[in-house]
């Protein structure tokens, strides 16, 4: 895919999103309430509206190739580069998801050793160690220090003796 | 005068308690650390680490985050010299003699230059913000809602007016930030508003730091790993000989540049307190003007100290120029301080001209940490060059998945909702995307900040004037602001029919 066809896809995805958020704000008065001045969805439809004028913007000077995007023939994301940039992503997306069924100290070690071990291809040693120490930092920092509760799932009860110590 | 001297003493007293004294030197070093790694600048560090000082009182978090700021500033040159590589692209300017220098071996040399730089800039505008801030604030005190509206419009106004980026794009920015930051409930009529999809994790709204933290942390970090696959992960670290008496030596060398770091700190002090300007293109004006103003031009580009020094005290300056209008009419300078800004309507503080007059003691502590921050960022960075340089061969892959962590955590922290953390990759994953194709995002993170302010700005300011615009164009001051704020919208048209007219005679 060219930047090209990217700049493309992109105005008309943000197009369609603008044209959703008029259509959503208009669920709540958008002229003048009596007493009350503007309605509650005037501020976001109009805003709204300028979104859809600047990607209609952007789309007629896509036409006109106008500009170092809108004329750019290269490709958007090199195949390598995607590769490693997905592989990024999707790490992000399990471990994300992983944080409500074997919660964040669950998930944090098999982000770790995925990242250290197979992208960074760092010895095991060094992954161990960090796999192990940094979970451990931060439940002291953030659920310790900070009292910020973080999620952990199934992996609840197993915290409850922990809890008994420190609170 | 005397009045302003008698605050800020009052300010030393709260910067010399304990805790805010370590915070200061901690935030320091983390700054540094911050901003020499390459890709990451004060913004990401600020975004990233925000949702860790909920523990600190409000005072005591705005100086650590501030002294971040300013330590990154500090740090950014580090990276420029060491690596060829900007720290943050507020220190590109420093890489153009920077690693020149540091190919002859003078790495050492261009990093105390930088340095000492920093360290004037900082202070010279500090200086002048102690001095400015107090008339402005006392100023926009008689500033109502009409007021605030139209300096936020000329804020936005800015980016489309100066920002230089696609006319189109830069307006998107702005619009889907405010528009964003008005997901949630409508505050006048408390009903539910824009609630996408009736998915109920839009109920509580848009946290700004879910945006930030997507945009500047994992919008970031993607585009970092990129940039990585892309060079092959290869980058050339540069050797440094740094002994006590060449450290000594290239200080008193430092004397005769006086003259570029203050042309550097006033230039760059005025040119942070533009919104769309600051720090960046304050230091590449800064470089430029310098190698005017020398009397051997040629020499830079090839190892000039006086093109280290010039882009670093203008940068440092304008970080503190950009805190102007943020403390004083509640309008951000920067994307940093947009930032610190949304922090302090979370700890309870309204931004605005009041915030001198309501909560003096926490301004005060503030400009007060700013001249100890610099003093600090000083010492630690010349002490420690040796150390930094270390850091700097810290493999991208360990430092790569703790940030990810930090940002996933510092996403929960505020709501404690696991949809803000789903919407921060959303955020970071189409932010990169967009960045790809030259989105300007930073005017979407001003814009998700004070959307809730310019909001009941404007309704207010029409329930005043029973719905006529006319409220904005008649009122002493903000009718200028206002007019200001239109001439800046309408530049770019100017500007096309004026080259349109330039092309047709040629």
């Amino acid at each position: 895919m060219t930047v090209r066809t990217a700049e493309l896809l992109m105005a008309i995805t943000m197009a369609a999103f603008s044209i959703y958020l008029m259509v959503k704000s208009y669920e709540l008065p958008i002229g003048w309430v009596q007493d009350e001045g503007p309605g509650g969805g005037a501020w976001p439809f109009w805003l709204s509206a300028i979104l859809l004028i600047s990607c209609l913007g952007i789309l007629v000077n896509w036409l006109r190739k106008h500009g170092p995007i809108a004329s750019s023939t290269k490709v958007y994301i090199e195949a390598h580069v995607l590769m490693e940039v997905l592989a990024v992503a999707i790490a992000l997306i399990v471990t994300v998801g992983l944080f409500s069924f074997i919660g964040i100290y669950g998930a944090l070690p098999l982000f770790l050793i995925f990242y250290l071990r197979f992208l960074g291809k760092h010895t095991w040693r060094l992954t161990a160690t960090l796999a192990v120490l940094i979970p451990v930092v931060i439940f002291y920092f953030f659920e310790i220090t900070l009292k910020i509760i973080l999620p952990k799932g199934l992996t609840e009860p197993l915290f409850i003796p922990l809890y008994k110590i420190f609170f | 005068m005397l009045e302003t001297l008698e605050l800020l003493g009052n300010g030393f007293l709260i910067v010399f308690e304990p805790l805010n004294l370590a915070l200061i030197i901690g935030g320091c070093a983390l700054g540094l650390f911050i901003g020499a790694m390459p890709g990451l600048g004060s913004v990401n560090g600020v975004a990233i680490l925000l949702p860790l000082t909920f523990l600190v009182p409000p005072a005591g978090a705005i100086i650590f985050l501030a002294a971040i700021y300013y330590g990154a500033m500090y740090g950014g040159a580090i990276s420029s010299i060491m690596l060829g590589i900007p720290g943050a692209s507020t220190a590109v300017a420093t890489t153009f003699d920077g690693r020149p220098m540091a190919k002859l071996g003078l790495a050492d040399k261009a990093l105390t230059g930088a340095a000492v730089a920093s360290f004037v800039g900082g202070t010279i505008s500090v200086v002048l913000f102690t001095f400015f801030a107090p008339p402005l604030a006392h100023i926009a005190l008689v500033f109502g809602s009409p007021e605030e509206f139209a300096l936020m419009m000329l804020a936005f106004a800015t980016f489309v007016g100066l920002g230089g980026d696609d006319l189109f794009k830069t307006i998107f920015s702005i619009a889907i930030g405010l528009v964003l930051s008005a997901i949630g409930f409508d505050i006048i009529s408390g009903e539910p508003r824009l609630v996408l999809w009736d998915i109920t994790g839009f109920m509580h709204g848009i946290n700004f730091l879910v945006l930030a933290i997507g945009i500047y942390g994992i919008g970031e970090m993607l585009w970092t790993v990129e940039e990585n696959a892309l060079g092959g992960g290869k980058s050339m670290l540069s050797e440094a000989t740094v002994t006590v008496a060449r450290t000594f030596a290239n200080l008193r060398e430092l004397v005769s540049s006086w003259k570029t770091m203050v042309m550097g700190s006033v230039l760059g002090y005025f040119v942070g307190i533009l919104p769309a300007a600051g720090a960046t293109p304050g230091s590449l004006m800064s470089y430029g003007i310098a190698k005017q103003m020398s009397k051997d031009p040629d020499s830079f580009g090839k190892g000039n100290l006086e093109g280290v020094v010039a882009p670093e005290a203008a940068n440092n300056a304008a970080s503190t120029g950009s805190m102007l209008p943020m403390l004083t009419l509640g309008i951000p300078g920067s994307p940093t301080t947009a930032i610190l800004l949304g922090g302090m309507v979370i700890w309870g503080l309204e931004p605005g001209p009041r915030l001198f007059v309501d909560h003096s003691e926490f301004v005060w502590g503030l400009i007060a940490s700013l001249y100890a921050a610099n003093l600090f960022a000083l010492i630690i960075n010349i002490a420690f060059i040796p150390v930094f340089i270390q850091i700097l061969k810290t493999p991208f892959t360990i430092l790569a998945p703790i940030i990810f962590i930090l940002c996933l955590i510092g996403g929960y922290a505020p709501t404690q909702d696991m949809h803000d953390v789903w919407l921060m990759i959303v955020f970071g994953i189409v932010g990169y995307l967009m960045r790809k194709l030259d989105y300007p995002l930073a005017p979407a993170v001003l814009a998700i900040v004070l959307g809730p302010l310019a909001e009941p700005a404007l309704r207010q300011s029409l329930i005043i004037s029973n719905g006529s615009f006319g409220i904005f164009f008649s009122r002493t001051y903000a009718g200028p602001i206002m007019i200001a704020a239109l001439l800046l919208l309408f530049l770019p048209l100017f500007k096309m029919g004026y080259d349109k007219i330039c092309n047709r005679k040629s």
